[in-house]
């Protein structure tokens, strides 16, 4: 184990719950529970899942300048940005490579509170406080916050059961802060990275403890489990969602991504955008591939046509929903087409594996 | 606690062997299926293959990671557990019942260790 490796304020309930420890992004957390990550992730799909997720870190814009700030600092455009809205964006640096992808919430005119990668945290809060713009106040609160992520189908009536309905924020990717949850005070926001309908919910870390109860507590009746890092990876890899260090880093551009939908080139200006602009169409994109051969195709492999190497995987797992393998991959436009195919070096065995359209999963 | 037989023997790396007729069962021990999570393929040698004491013979994958599987005993392949391809699964739910291969023509074998032996191996690693 890490020597430093820190604990979230749900350490303990992990140890309780049955969670197997491991380090991950600087602290100590479950990978998975005793009911193991299949079970976890179809429990996601088809009930509910809760997971600590209280090492991602949590930074606030406020003052006359923050909006600006953020149109400087990120790809996204926040300028018609309702209160209450959460919108996510690449950040990225002059040469247009991602500092990290992150997610924002508007809840004043002057108040913008934002969710960064655990991993990246310093990196991040380095970058975000020598590119502050006038009239700015920055602070990175991570440390003063949990968080917990309540996802899957039945999340909405588990919810209901602690919380009148306008206090749950009702459609996809808005929030709610000062909701009283048994006592305790929480931002909700209907977010998450399984691809499933579900809930994150930021407290105080004093309150971590007895949140987690009262949502096991409600959710008992539906089924609701609690999943760990395994499963978050293998349900945002079925859904297709980019992680860090994967999908996107410093060498990648969130055009190359896939996430232009993030990225609003119209925008007057952002750190990033000449640079993007300058590269034009990007020549490799994200992909989506099915393995068609024997076996599993892992992040970090070696893609070929025939001898000619072509491109690497950023990820790739069997996904228990799909039942099946698949992974995502950086190649050029030229194999980019639904149907072409590719072989992976596997620990020198060549699996083969075929283009088909991003996201594996989509909930209905 | 890892369910440990006491009729079988055992390797460091968590592999079982059962000697039956002069040929080798072999399979993951419970302790190795519970470190390695949910398995969702096995790729196995073929029968015929020859395997070698204390090199790997095979690979397991979980949904979280890959990883190798050590021969117990040097000799010749006699049968593959084939339904294993389709049922990964068999190995957490029946560690040992769930055996990988069977080795014939024995020619060597890796230190074994009895049951008790074992016991402290997964106690150290536990």
């Amino acid at each position: 184990m890490e020597e430093n490796a820190r604990k979230t304020p749900l350490y303990e309930t992990h140890l309780r719950e049955g969670g197997k420890i491991v380090p991950f992004a600087g602290y100590l957390l479950p990978v998975q529970y005793q009911t193991g990550v299949i079970a976890e992730h179809m429990a996601v799909r088809t009930a509910c899942g809760l997971f600590d997720v209280s090492h991602m870190g949590e930074v606030t814009f406020k003052g006359p300048g923050a909006l600006k700030t953020l149109n400087h600092l990120l790809t996204n455009d926040f300028t018609n940005m309702r209160v209450g809205r959460v919108r996510y964006s690449v950040m990225c640096y002059e040469d247009g490579g991602c500092v990290d992808d992150v997610i924002v919430y508007k809840f004043g005119e002057e108040d913008y509170f934002v969710v960064v990668n655990a991993s990246n945290r310093f990196k991040d809060v380095e970058h975000m406080k020598a590119n502050l713009l006038p009239d700015t106040e920055f602070a990175d609160i991570s440390d003063s916050l949990a968080q917990v992520a309540l996802q899957g189908p039945k999340a909405p009536e588990i919810l209901s059961k602690l919380l009148q309905a306008e206090q749950i924020p009702q459609k996809y990717y808005t929030a709610l802060r000062g909701v009283d949850i048994c006592g305790m005070e929480c931002i909700v926001s209907q977010t998450g990275y399984t691809g499933e309908k579900g809930y994150e919910i930021y407290t105080a870390p004093e309150n971590a403890e007895k949140l987690w109860t009262v949502l096991r507590e409600a959710g008992k009746e539906f089924g609701l489990i609690p999943c760990g890092l395994g499963a978050r990876d293998t349900l945002r890899l079925e859904a297709a969602m980019p992680l860090y260090g994967h999908e996107m880093d410093e060498t990648i551009t969130p055009l190359e991504a896939g996430l232009d939908f993030g990225v609003k080139l119209a925008k007057e200006e952002f750190i990033g955008r000449d640079a993007l602009l300058a590269k034009g169409e990007p020549q490799r994109v994200r992909v989506g591939l099915e393995v068609t051969g024997r076996g599993i195709i892992r992040e970090h492999q070696d893609l070929y046509q025939g001898e000619s190497k072509v491109g690497q995987t950023t990820s790739g797992t069997f996904c228990p929903y799909l039942g099946k393998a698949v992974a995502m991959a950086m190649l050029p436009r030229a194999f980019a087409e639904p149907g072409t195919l590719v072989e992976a070096d596997v620990r020198g065995r060549r699996v083969e594996a075929k283009v088909i359209p991003l996201p594996f999963y989509k909930r209905a | 606690m890892a369910n440990i037989p006491a009729e079988l023997k055992y390797t460091k790396s968590h592999e079982w062997v059962r000697i039956e007729g002069g040929e080798a069962v072999v399979g993951l021990t419970d302790f190795a299926q519970d470190a390695l999570g949910d398995l969702v393929f096995v790729n196995l040698p073929q029968e015929g293959d020859e395997v070698t004491a204390g090199e790997t013979f095979a690979d397991v994958e979980s949904v979280k990671a890959v990883s190798d599987v050590y021969s117990p005993v040097s000799g010749t392949v006699v049968a593959v557990n084939e339904e294993l391809a389709d049922h990964p699964e068999k190995i957490n739910e029946a560690p040992y019942e769930a055996w990988l291969v069977r080795v014939g023509s024995l020619t060597g074998e890796e230190e074994l260790l009895d049951a008790a032996a074992y016991e402290k191996v997964c106690a150290e690693e536990g």
